[in-house]
């Protein structure tokens, strides 16, 4: 068992390089607007995953960072005229700010307590969203321009607005991957386990969740700022409670606690919601549903993990 | 994907290299149209699946009376009232499936955002369900037509007719967001030039469902008509709680975007005696009457004015395809522009260069239960609103094309 | 005569409404706390279920003729049945599992009720009448009052109190505490102990079921009438703590109130005012008004 494990992690760069190479090619193949969208989706699904399946905390109200980070960057690229690599940045710092306001009020409690004070303050969140005048309430905020990265390249060429979320989404990737496999990502996995055991080594517990729900926030804000640069617009779809739900969707179905699982994750609920939007109609959400259950019930280690494990068992034979 | 790709690109080049001659200049010798509406989320009932069924038989009404050298087809998907579904749907078919007309869009977010698609990609937007006014405004395009409604025509039909009739104190129940306060700023200050008197006004969040307080406020302010400055189902809410607080009819309600689907689904009971404005009703005349018959012998239900207005629509772009011989955009709109509408939904009906159709509104008050013949005898039309003062006139439009 | 520049007759009203909702979310958080208690589960599922009482109620009437009366007995029997059947095929495979499953199973089961009713009844919702002999309203002098917003709150204060009372001072609420203390002994006492959950879960479904037939009268029964009332209840339950049923009564009449005050001195923040007060609560005492300190 334990010497197939360190295959599996030997594997791992290798795949992570072929992966990198089908990132690089795929924009010639596949509608690349599509793509953007999954990267998106696959960076913010991987931010809540940091919380999630590293440090065992269900955050119900991770679609605040998204869309805060969204209107934040297309408020000062569309009326401040900031270049976009700088749009991304605001947004990230935004949703760090209040990825740290959330996590003061929230990390005093676990499980199901802290579920729902996320859900709750992310409710205000939204409300606010709809209020405020620069956000354009139910309008959304709408026109805001691509740019010029580094005020050089012209990001209105899908292709390279998709090598832009491409590098945005390796760089967050990146700083994940770093912070799971660093002393810091194992002290977290260590209070995920038993922290009380935590506590009793001397680790302020508190304050290394506190790090880590900001972290997850920021990140999940540089994928909001990113996907309003590539739709051009950030709306209240995004603050809202179903696109929580729906992260936390993609999380479980491509695997919890696995390093690519939210990326597949996403991209399988992407593609369904494209596809089914032209056939199945109103049926959309009670196919989320039943996914939903399927999973919890069924499928509880997700596409990734079940791999995983099959590979696994594999190697045992 | 790879392969099919190059296929696809073959075959438009080789189509491209055929279209010159012969035929009229219509890319593969399709059009085809893309409805783009809500199936599942607030607006399906008024747009949804009826305005897929309205293309359909527009579509089937013209290949049979026009007899086209073209074939017409149609694809359909639910926005699900996102916008970055929408635009993202709009951008594909437009790329890949070689979709000429991007229609319906109900919600104003996915409108404004498929609306710039299209222009990018010089294709032509038909909007039929969504109702804010930037879309002829701040955000117009060339390219674009904003066919059935918009909530200025709602607002102020409604609040200058009523004030006519006698309705001259108003006090507003406002849906605290942009589209709310603008619904409210609009009509007020048609109250008061029509000389009314506004006495004041209370903000509701978005969503709210239990409206009795502000009900109450609106009771205690003793104002003859209480203006729903809302949508959807806080409009109906706070209709159907208006009625258990005894406040209708001793004060009465207008409703400033409010659909047949809505009263429909409250029943006349509720709604008796509230005004609205409308773009469309059934039982207009002769001529409604057979198109919406046929309509709801398919779909049970009859159909809204976003349902009718998608069919007239459709209609009418095709008409343009076929009489400009070419389905470039710029061409198509022209001829568009420059033939007025004459059907059973609108009457001399011309499309403004900020996009707007403008045609007659109807004002209409809800009928008795006694006076109702049965479900879908909804409305007296007590006015027609002419096409000239029911849109807002173009001296105060904000749309950058229209040259003053 | 008035109060801080409010006319005293508008107070006076507002504070009998909020009163009125605060039954809604006293009922919706009573059967949340319920469950909690015994299953561990935050059922995510309430809102749909409310949906769903309110639903049979209009189809007991318009296909059946069944009138309301009959149907505030029925709807709530029939969705605690269909809870019933849940907890027995799903939730009890996930009590070995983190709580947390049982949080995202019951929010599936909320998008698949809801997206099925969408389907086949439409977004724009359906108009259920207020039964004959509650029609009509008292003038209080301050205000109309509908005799049916009179009722709403006299049967949600009965079956609040009803139900604290038969789990304080019943033999069958004495098991119940107990199970929820501990289990195990509960269950060396030769009490089946499966059976009391499935039975907990069913009756705070229909809890949720019986608040449904009470709103459709007021509100339009549709598909989504229950999702955004959830997230406002779950935030009254976490106010409240979990830890007591009495608790969870008492902070939703509350709130409702406060939450009416707020609808005349600033309409606009009333949506917000439930979730500010929280995170007030959460900085002062974190385990909630009533809560057992975690």
């Amino acid at each position: 068992m334990q010497s197939n494990m360190s295959a599996l992690e030997r594997a791992t760069p290798l795949i992570f390089i072929v992966l990198f190479v089908i990132g690089l090619a795929a924009p010639f193949f596949i509608y690349p607007t599509f793509l953007m969208k999954i990267l998106c989706f696959g960076l913010f699904a991987c931010a809540f995953n940091l919380l999630l399946g590293y440090v065992g905390l269900l955050s119900f109200g991770h679609a605040a960072f998204l869309g805060t980070a969204g209107y934040v960057c297309g408020w000062m690229v569309r009326d401040l005229g900031l270049t976009p690599e700088l749009g991304i940045l605001a947004g990230t710092l935004a949703a760090g700010a209040l990825g740290w306001i959330f996590g003061t009020l929230a990390i005093r409690r676990t499980g199901i307590y802290f579920a729902m004070i996320t859900l709750a303050l992310a409710q205000m969140v939204y409300f606010l969203a709809l209020q405020i005048k620069a956000t354009g309430g139910e309008d959304g905020l709408q026109g805001v321009p691509r740019g010029h990265l580094f005020g050089l390249i012209d990001l209105s060429d899908n292709i390279a607005m998709y090598y832009l979320v491409f590098a945005v989404f390796c760089i967050g990737f990146f700083i994940i991957y770093r912070t799971i496999h660093s002393p810091f990502g194992q002290i977290l996995k260590a209070i995920r386990e038993n922290e009380p055991r935590a506590i009793s080594l001397g680790y302020d517990v508190a304050k290394f969740k506190l790090l880590a729900f900001v972290i997850s926030a920021s990140l999940a804000g540089t994928a909001g700022a990113t996907k309003t640069l590539v739709f051009q617009l950030a709306s209240l779809t995004d603050v809202h409670w179903h696109t929580s739900g729906e992260v936390v969707l993609m999380t479980l179905l491509g695997g919890l606690g696995t390093v690519l699982g939210p990326l597949v994750g996403a991209a399988t609920i992407v593609s369904l919601q494209s596809e089914l939007a032209d056939t199945v109609g109103s049926w959309v959400t009670v196919i989320m549903g039943a996914i939903f259950v399927a999973c919890v019930l069924a499928f509880r280690r997700g596409i990734v993990g079940e791999i995983m494990a099959l590979v696994r068992r594999a190697g045992i034979r | 994907m790879h392969v099919r790709k190059l296929l696809t690109l073959a075959c438009t080049a080789a189509f491209a290299a055929f279209a010159g001659g012969a035929h009229a200049q219509i890319s593969g010798d399709t059009v085809k149209v893309g409805v783009l509406t809500d199936m599942s989320g607030t607006y399906s009932d008024l747009a949804g699946a009826g305005a897929v069924l309205a293309t359909q038989m527009a579509i089937d009404d013209f290949v049979a009376a026009e007899k086209p050298d073209f074939k017409v087809e149609l694809v359909s998907a639910d926005h699900q009232n996102k916008a970055d579904i929408a635009s993202n749907k709009a951008r594909e078919w437009f790329e890949r499936e070689g979709v000429d007309t991007v229609t319906e869009l109900v919600s104003t977010t996915t409108a404004l955002a498929v609306m710039k698609v299209a222009k990018e990609m010089n294709r032509i937007t038909l909007m039929s369900g969504p109702g804010s006014t930037p879309i002829t405004n701040e955000q117009c395009t060339d390219l674009n037509v904003h066919y059935t409604y918009d909530t200025y025509a709602l607002a102020n039909g409604t609040a200058k007719a009523v004030t006519q009739q006698g309705g001259d104190s108003w006090f507003f129940l406002t849906a605290d967001y942009a589209f709310g306060q603008a619904l409210e700023k609009d009509s007020s200050s048609v109250v008061t030039a029509t000389g009314g008197k506004v006495l004041g006004s209370v903000r509701h969040p978005f969503p709210a469902s239990d409206f009795s307080s502000f009900l109450l406020q609106a009771q205690a302010s003793g104002a003859k008509i209480i203006g729903l400055a809302n949508a959807g189902a806080d409009t109906t809410n706070a209709i159907k709680q208006a009625a258990e607080f005894g406040i209708t009819p001793k004060q009465q309600l207008a409703g400033l975007l409010m659909f047949i689907s809505d009263v429909h689904s409250l029943g006349l009971k509720n709604t008796q005696g509230m005004y609205l404005t409308t773009g469309f009703y059934w039982d207009l005349n002769e001529d409604t009457r057979a198109w919406s018959q046929r309509y709801f012998e398919k779909q049970k239900r009859m159909p809204t004015m976003v349902q009718a207005g998608q069919y007239s629509s459709v209609m009418h772009y095709l008409k343009a395809v076929k009489a400009a011989g070419t389905d470039e955009a710029g061409k198509v709109m022209a001829q568009m522009k420059s033939t007025p509408i004459n059907d059973f939904f609108a009457t001399n009906g011309r499309i403004r260069d900020d996009g707007r159709m403008v045609h007659d509104m109807y004002l209409a008050q809800v009928k008795s239960p006694a006076e109702s013949k049965g479900p879908w005898d909804y409305y007296h039309i007590r006015q027609t609103i002419p096409a000239d003062e029911a849109f807002q006139p173009l001296s105060e439009s904000r749309c950058p094309l229209v040259k003053k | 005569m008035e109060i801080f520049g409010v006319p005293s007759a508008l107070f006076g009203s507002q504070l009998l409404i909020g009163l009125i909702n605060g039954s809604f979310y006293a009922i919706l958080s009573l059967g949340l706390a319920i469950i909690f208690g015994l299953l561990n589960i935050i059922n995510f599922a309430h809102g749909a279920q409310y949906m769903m009482g309110a639903f049979v109620a209009w189809i007991a009437l318009t296909r059946f003729g069944i009138n309301y009366w009959a149907a505030l007995l029925l709807s709530p029997l029939l969705i605690g049945l269909l809870g019933v059947v849940l907890e027995r095929t799903m939730l009890r495979k996930l009590y070995k599992l983190d709580h947390l499953y049982g949080l995202l199973l019951t929010f599936g089961l909320a998008l698949i009720f809801e997206g099925l009713f969408r389907d086949q009844y439409g977004i724009s919702g359906q108009s259920y009448d207020v039964p004959e002999l509650l029609q009509g309203g008292i003038n209080l002098g301050f205000m109309f009052l509908p005799i049916y917003r009179a009722w709403v709150v006299v049967a949600a204060l009965t079956v609040c109190f009803g139900t604290w009372f038969m789990i304080e001072k019943t033999k069958l609420g004495a098991y119940l505490r107990a199970g929820t203390e501990n289990p195990q002994i509960v269950q060396a006492l030769g009490i089946n102990v499966p059976l009391l959950i499935t039975f907990t879960y069913g009756y705070g479904v229909a809890l949720a079921a019986f608040a449904g037939v009470l709103a459709a009268p007021i509100y339009q029964v549709s598909p989504m009438m229950g999702s955004n009332l959830i997230i406002v209840v779950f935030a009254v339950v976490v106010i409240g703590g979990m830890g007591s049923i009495m608790g969870s009564i008492v902070t939703g009449l509350g709130l409702g109130l406060i939450e009416g005050l707020t609808r005349v001195f600033y309409p606009e923040a009333s949506a917000v005012v439930v979730f500010v007060i929280m995170v007030i609560v959460l900085l002062v005492r974190p385990a909630g008004l009533f809560g057992r300190t975690a």
